[in-house]
C-alpha cells in the first residue's frame, strides 16, 4: 500500500495513498496508551519506578528493615542487655545443617573456652559432640512487646542451655546480632525524624524565599551559605557540648536529631526555592493569579504538588547523611550514650586497633550501615527518575 | 557522479519506540527520495513522524528506537552509496558523514548555539573536525560563509557571542554552521517555525539562494504548506507515520487528491476569504453552549465601547548590575503610547512580531503587569471600572469579566490536576455555587467545547494540543467573562487543529456574545477572526483599521511588509522578496521620512484616514501624501 519509489533519478510520479484514511486516528489511542493516559500521577510514578530494578529491591529491603524494627524484640535471639558472662568476646558461630553426614536441620556446636596465657585472650573451640539445634518461634528472654505485652516468644533461640552468637559477642558477652537489630531502631528512625525537621524547615523557608523573593530571599540565601560553609565536625561537637550530661538519653536522642535536622535543611531549601522560581513562570500559575487566586492557594495547589515528588526523592537521598551523621557523632562519643543503643554506639566498641585486631566481629555493625545507605541512595535514585512522569 | 541517481533514498523505513504503554510505531513503511540539488519537503502535523525520519537520516535517533528498512545515501562527489542504518551508531563512518556531507538546522535558534563560545568558534569547529585546514584558513573560510548567509560584517560577527544576535541572526549563524563544509544534503527541521513572518521570509529566501548557489539538496521538514509552496521541488505528505501523498510540487498543489492533503489545504486561512466564509477543520468540534449561561438581558443598554485604552506606556529597565549594587539602567519601551477601543461584541485583532509589546498590552489589561502610565476603562453597562486602579473586591469582580486564553497549551494547564479540578477552580475561588452546581457548570463547559464528559477525571497530559487548548478556553469561560483575551491561542498548534480552535472561538463568540482581543503574529489568522485589526511594532500601534481596509489598502510600510511576508500555499503567489526588502520590515529607518520619527522634535501621531483607519505618521504630513507612499 505504500508509495513505490521511481528508479533512481527518474521523475517522481504523483502518488496517492489508497489506504483508508481516518482524520481522528492520530488522536486515537491504543489500549496500552489509553491506560497510561488515564493514569494518575502516582500510578505513572509507580510504573516508572517499578522499572528501576535496583531501586525496587532497595525499597523492599528498607521496608523489611523498618518492619523488623517494629518487632525487634521478637526477631532478636537475645535481649539488648542480656549478658553471657561465660562467653565474653566470643567469635561468631557457624550455622550448620549436616552432622555426621545426616541432615539434622540448622544447629551450632557448643563451645569450650580456654584462656591463652600469652595474650590473655579467650580462645573458644567448637565441641563437635555438643550439637545444639536452633529453635524457632521459641521461648527465650522475657520482654514486653511495645512495652505492653509481656511475652518471651522469639523468632529463633539457641537450644536449651546452649548459645547462639551468629555475629559473636562483645566485651560484656552481649550478642552482637541482637544489639544490631535493636540498634537499627535508633539508627533508622533518627534519619526519619531529622529529615522531617529539615523537610518542614526547607519547604517553609525555601518556599517563602522562592515565592516572595526580595530581602527575605537574600537573607535566606546568605544564611544557607554561612551554614553550609561551617565545618560540620566542630559544629557537632559544640552543639553536643550544649546538651547537659544530666539529661536522660531519650532527650539527648531528640536533641541530636534536632541538631542534624537544623543543619540539613539548607540543601532542601535551595532545591525548593529553585523549583518554585522555575514553576512560578509557568502559565498555569499566571492563569490561577488571573482567576483571582490568593498566594496561599497558588503555593498549596499549584506549586507544591508540582515539585513534591522531587522533594521526596531529595529527602530520600539525604536520609543516609543523617544516618552517617548519627553514626559518626556516636562513634566520637558526642552523640548518643549507652544504655541507648545505635549502630554508632555499637561501633564505639571497635575504637581501638587492638580490639579490632583481636575481635574483628565488633566491626559487623558497619555492614548494616553500608547496606542501608546504599539502599537509600538507590531508592532515591529510582524515585528521582520516576518523580517527573510527564517527561 | 552518475546523472541518474538519488542523493538519498529511504526505502520501506519503519521506526518504533518502546514506551511506557508498549511499542509505538511512529513511521510505517515510508518511502521517499531526494534528488541531488533539489528540495524535497516532508509535510505533516506534529506527531506524524517527520522529525523522527530526519533523525534517522542523521543517525541521531534515541536509544529506545528500533529501525527497519534502508536509508541509502549516495555521495555525489565520489558516487559511493552507504546504507546509513548499517553504520555503527556514533561510529567513525557516520561521524564522517555528519556535518561534512549532511548537515541539519534546527527549529529553535535560541537554544541550538552554545552560549559559551563565539559564533565563529562554533562554526570553524566543524572545519576543525572535518578538514585539515589551518587556523587562519578556518577563520577566513568561516568569515566567507558568514558573509554568504547575510552578515554585513563577518569579521566582527566571528567574535560575537550568540546572545548578541537576534533570533533571525542566530538562525543565519546556524545555517552558516551547517553549510560550512558544503554538504550534499541539508536537513532543515522546521527552520522558520520559531521566527517572525518577516524574518521567516528572509531566511527562506536565504535558504533558497544558498541551495541554488551551492547546488545542495535539501530535506525541508515543515507543517506549513505556504513554506512548502515557496521552497520545494518535490513534496511528501505524511500522516501518522504513513505517506499519504507524494509528487512534484505542481501536482501536489494544483491537483491534491488525498482527503488529508485537501483537508490541510482547506484549513489554512487566507486573505481571499469572503466575509463569513468558514474554514473547514479536518476535525470539526460541535459547539453547544446552550446550557452554559442564561441569555444575557442587560446587553441592550450597555455602551458600545467595552474597553477603552488610552496612552498606555510601560518600559523595562535593563539592569546593568555591577559588583556593588545597581548601576545605571537602560530603559526599553515595551509599550509606548498605545490607545485603542474594543467595542462590545467585536473581535479586535492585535498583530505584531515578537517583542512588539502585544503580550505586554494584554497583561496590562489583565492586571498582571503594572504600566507606567495611561488608563484602561472597562464598562459593561454596570458602571465604569478603572481597570488599573481596581483593588480588593472590585479587582476580584474584574477578574470574572476579563479572562485569558494562553498560547502554550502545555504549560497553561496544571499537570497535577484533573480536568474537573482545573475547570472548577475558578468557580471555587469565587465561591460560585455548591459542589453539585459547580459540577453542573463544569459539565456544561465540557459540552460547550465539544469534549466528552467522560474525560473529566483525566489529567492534561492525556490530551492532544488542540484538546488542551479547548480546556484552556473552557477554563477562561467558566466565570462568564465579557472580554476574552486570546494571546496567540493557535500559534503552538498544527494548521488542522488551528482551524478547529478558530472555528470554536468564533462559534462561542456568536453564541455567548463575547468580546475578543485576539493577539497573533499571523496576519492571516487575525484576518479570519477579527473585525478590526491593530498592527503593533516596537511598542506602538502603527496602523489600526477595519479588517477589509487593512488588507486591501494598507498604508503603513510595516503593515505592507507583514502582508507580503505571509507565505501562501499557492504556487501562483510566491513570496515577493523584493517588496519585502524595500519595506524594511520592522526596521524603522527604512520606513521613509513620513513614518519614522527620527530625531526630529515633530513627534509621530495617529493620522485619521477616515472609516476608523488610523496610521502612525508625522503630524505635518498630509493624509493624501501618506497613501501615495
Amino acid at each position: 500500500m505504500t508509495a513505490q519509489l521511481p528508479l533512481p533519478g527518474a521523475p517522481l510520479q504523483h502518488y496517492v495513498s489508497s489506504a483508508p484514511f481516518d482524520p481522528l486516528s492520530i488522536e486515537a489511542m491504543t489500549d496500552a496508551q489509553a491506560k497510561v493516559h488515564l493514569a494518575s500521577q502516582l500510578r505513572l510514578m509507580w510504573w516508572k519506578f517499578r522499572r528501576h530494578r535496583l531501586a525496587l529491591a532497595s525499597g523492599i529491603f528498607l521496608l523489611a528493615l523498618y518492619g523488623m524494627i517494629i518487632i525487634a524484640e521478637f526477631v532478636a535471639p537475645y535481649n539488648l542487655h542480656t549478658r553471657n558472662v561465660d562467653f565474653i568476646h566470643a567469635p561468631p558461630q557457624r550455622v550448620r545443617l549436616f552432622h555426621d553426614g545426616k541432615l539434622i536441620g540448622p544447629y551450632v556446636y557448643g563451645r569450650e573456652m580456654a584462656l591463652d596465657m600469652d595474650s590473655l585472650k579467650r580462645v573458644y573451640t567448637d565441641n563437635k559432640s555438643d550439637v545444639q539445634p536452633l529453635r524457632f518461634f521459641c521461648r527465650g528472654d522475657d520482654y514486653r512487646l511495645w512495652g505492653q505485652f509481656a511475652t518471651n516468644v522469639h523468632l529463633v533461640c539457641p537450644a536449651k542451655g546452649g548459645q547462639l552468637f551468629l555475629l559473636g559477642t562483645d566485651r560484656l558477652g552481649r550478642d552482637v546480632l541482637s544489639r544490631i537489630i535493636y540498634g537499627a531502631r535508633i539508627s533508622l528512625t533518627i534519619g526519619l525524624i531529622g529529615i522531617t525537621i529539615s523537610f518542614v524547615l526547607g519547604i517553609i523557608i525555601g518556599g517563602l524565599a522562592g515565592y516572595h523573593g526580595g530581602w527575605f530571599d537574600l537573607l535566606v540565601q546568605r544564611v544557607i551559605e554561612v551554614l553550609q560553609s561551617l565545618p560540620s565536625l566542630p559544629l557537632w561537637m559544640a552543639l553536643a557540648a550544649i546538651m547537659p550530661v544530666t539529661w536522660s538519653p531519650i532527650i539527648i536522642y531528640f536533641g541530636i536529631t534536632l541538631i542534624l535536622g537544623m543543619l540539613d535543611w539548607t540543601g532542601l531549601a535551595r532545591a525548593v526555592r529553585s523549583k518554585i522560581l522555575a514553576l512560578r513562570e509557568e502559565d498555569y500559575v499566571l492563569a490561577a493569579q488571573l482567576m483571582g487566586a490568593k498566594s496561599g492557594r497558588i503555593i498549596g495547589r499549584h506549586l507544591v504538588p508540582g515539585f513534591m515528588s522531587h522533594l521526596i526523592a531529595t529527602a530520600t537521598i539525604s536520609i543516609p547523611g543523617m544516618i552517617l551523621g548519627e553514626t559518626a557523632l556516636s562513634f566520637l562519643g558526642l552523640g548518643l550514650r549507652p544504655p541507648i543503643t545505635s549502630w554508632g554506639i555499637l561501633l564505639t566498641e571497635a575504637r581501638s586497633v587492638s580490639v579490632i585486631a583481636f575481635y574483628p566481629w565488633l566491626l559487623f555493625p558497619m555492614i548494616p550501615v553500608i547496606l542501608v545507605i546504599l539502599a537509600f541512595n538507590f531508592l532515591g535514585d529510582g524515585l528521582r527518575d520516576a518523580a517527573d512522569p510527564y517527561r | 557522479m552518475t546523472s541518474g541517481s538519488d542523493l538519498l533514498r529511504i526505502e520501506n523505513l519503519g521506526i518504533s519506540f518502546s514506551m511506557l504503554g508498549g511499542r509505538m510505531h511512529v513511521v510505517k513503511g515510508a518511502n521517499l527520495r531526494i534528488l541531488p540539488g533539489k528540495v524535497t519537503a516532508l509535510v505533516g502535523e506534529s506527531g506524524s513522524g517527520k522529525s523522527v525520519i530526519s533523525q534517522s537520516v542523521m543517525g541521531i535517533l534515541p536509544n529506545t528506537a528500533a529501525v527497519t528498512g534502508k536509508i541509502l545515501f549516495t555521495d555525489p562527489v565520489d558516487g559511493r552509496t552507504t546504507d546509513i542504518l548499517q553504520l555503527e551508531r556514533d561510529g567513525p563512518d557516520i561521524r564522517a558523514l555528519r556535518g561534512s556531507r549532511m548537515a541539519k538546522i534546527f527549529q529553535e535558534p535560541m537554544t541550538s548555539l552554545s552560549p559559551l563560545h563565539t559564533v565563529g568558534n562554533q562554526i570553524s569547529e566543524v572545519l576543525a573536525i572535518h578538514t585539515k585546514a589551518t587556523k587562519s584558513e578556518r577563520r577566513s573560510q568561516t568569515e566567507e560563509m558568514l558573509g554568504l548567509v547575510g552578515f554585513s560584517n563577518p569579521k566582527r560577527t566571528y567574535d560575537m557571542y550568540p546572545f548578541e544576535l537576534s533570533g533571525g541572526m542566530r538562525q543565519r549563524a546556524m545555517i552558516a554552521m551547517a553549510l560550512i563544509c558544503r554538504p550534499a544534503l541539508l536537513i532543515a527541521d522546521e527552520p522558520t517555525t520559531a521566527l517572525d513572518v518577516t524574518i521567516q521570509a528572509q531566511i527562506l529566501e536565504l535558504l533558497r539562494n544558498l541551495q541554488h548557489k551551492l547546488n545542495m539538496a535539501m530535506l525541508l521538514i515543515t507543517h506549513d504548506l505556504g513554506v512548502v509552496a515557496n521552497m520545494a521541488d518535490e513534496v511528501v505528505v505524511i500522516y501518522h507515520g504513513e505517506i499519504m501523498e507524494a509528487g512534484p510540487v505542481d501536482a501536489i498543489f494544483r491537483n491534491p487528491q488525498h482527503p488529508y492533503l485537501k483537508g490541510l489545504m482547506a484549513a489554512i486561512p487566507h486573505f481571499d476569504m469572503k466575509p463569513g466564509e468558514r474554514l473547514k477543520a479536518l476535525r470539526e468540534v460541535p459547539v453547544n453552549s446552550g446550557a452554559l449561561w442564561g441569555k444575557r438581558t442587560h446587553e441592550e443598554t450597555a455602551p458600545e465601547v467595552l474597553v477603552s485604552v488610552r496612552n498606555l506606556t510601560k518600559s523595562y529597565g535593563i539592569r546593568k548590575a555591577g559588583l556593588f549594587g545597581k548601576q545605571d539602567k537602560t530603559r526599553i519601551r515595551a509599550v509606548d503610547g498605545v490607545s485603542f477601543d474594543i467595542r462590545r461584541g467585536e473581535c479586535l485583532g492585535l498583530v505584531g512580531e515578537s517583542g512588539s509589546g502585544k503580550t505586554t498590552v494584554s497583561k496590562i489589561l489583565m492586571r498582571a503587569v503594572t504600566p507606567d502610565g495611561g488608563s484602561v476603562t472597562f464598562d459593561d453597562g454596570k458602571g465604569k471600572i478603572d481597570v488599573l486602579a481596581a483593588q480588593g473586591a472590585k479587582l476580584l469582580e474584574l477578574r470574572t469579566k476579563i479572562q485569558m486564553v494562553f498560547q502554550d497549551p502545555v504549560s497553561s494547564l496544571s499537570p497535577r490536576m484533573t480536568v474537573q479540578n482545573i475547570l472548577s477552580e475558578p468557580l471555587e475561588i469565587h465561591g460560585r455555587g455548591d459542589r453539585a452546581s459547580r459540577l453542573e457548570t463544569v459539565r456544561a463547559l465540557m459540552q460547550a467545547i465539544g469534549l466528552d464528559q467522560r474525560y473529566l477525571n483525566r489529567y492534561p497530559h492525556s490530551f492532544s494540543g488542540g484538546q488542551r487548548q479547548r480546556i484552556g478556553i473552557a477554563r477562561a469561560l467558566a466565570l462568564g467573562p465579557r472580554l476574552l483575551i486570546c494571546d496567540e491561542p493557535v500559534s503552538a498548534l498544527d494548521v488542522s487543529v488551528q482551524a478547529q480552535i478558530l472555528n470554536l472561538l468564533k462559534d462561542l463568540q456568536k453564541e455567548l456574545g463575547l468580546t475578543y482581543l485576539f493577539i497573533s503574529h499571523n496576519l492571516a489568522v487575525v484576518d479570519y477572526m477579527a473585525d478590526r485589526i491593530a498592527v503593533m511594532c516596537a511598542g506602538r500601534i502603527v496602523e489600526i483599521a477595519p479588517r477589509e481596509i487593512i488588507l486591501r489598502d494598507p498604508v503603513h510600510p510595516y503593515t505592507k511588509a507583514l502582508l507580503a511576508a505571509v507565505p501562501f500555499p499557492d504556487l501562483d503567489r510566491p513570496l515577493d522578496f523584493i517588496t519585502l526588502k524595500a519595506s524594511g520590515a520592522s526596521d524603522e529607518r527604512a520606513w521613509g521620512p513620513k513614518f519614522s520619527g527620527g530625531d526630529s522634535d515633530d513627534p509621530l501621531s495617529p493620522a485619521d484616514l477616515g472609516n476608523g483607519h488610523l496610521v502612525l505618521a508625522r503630524r505635518n504630513v498630509d493624509t493624501r501624501e501618506l497613501r501615495s507612499w
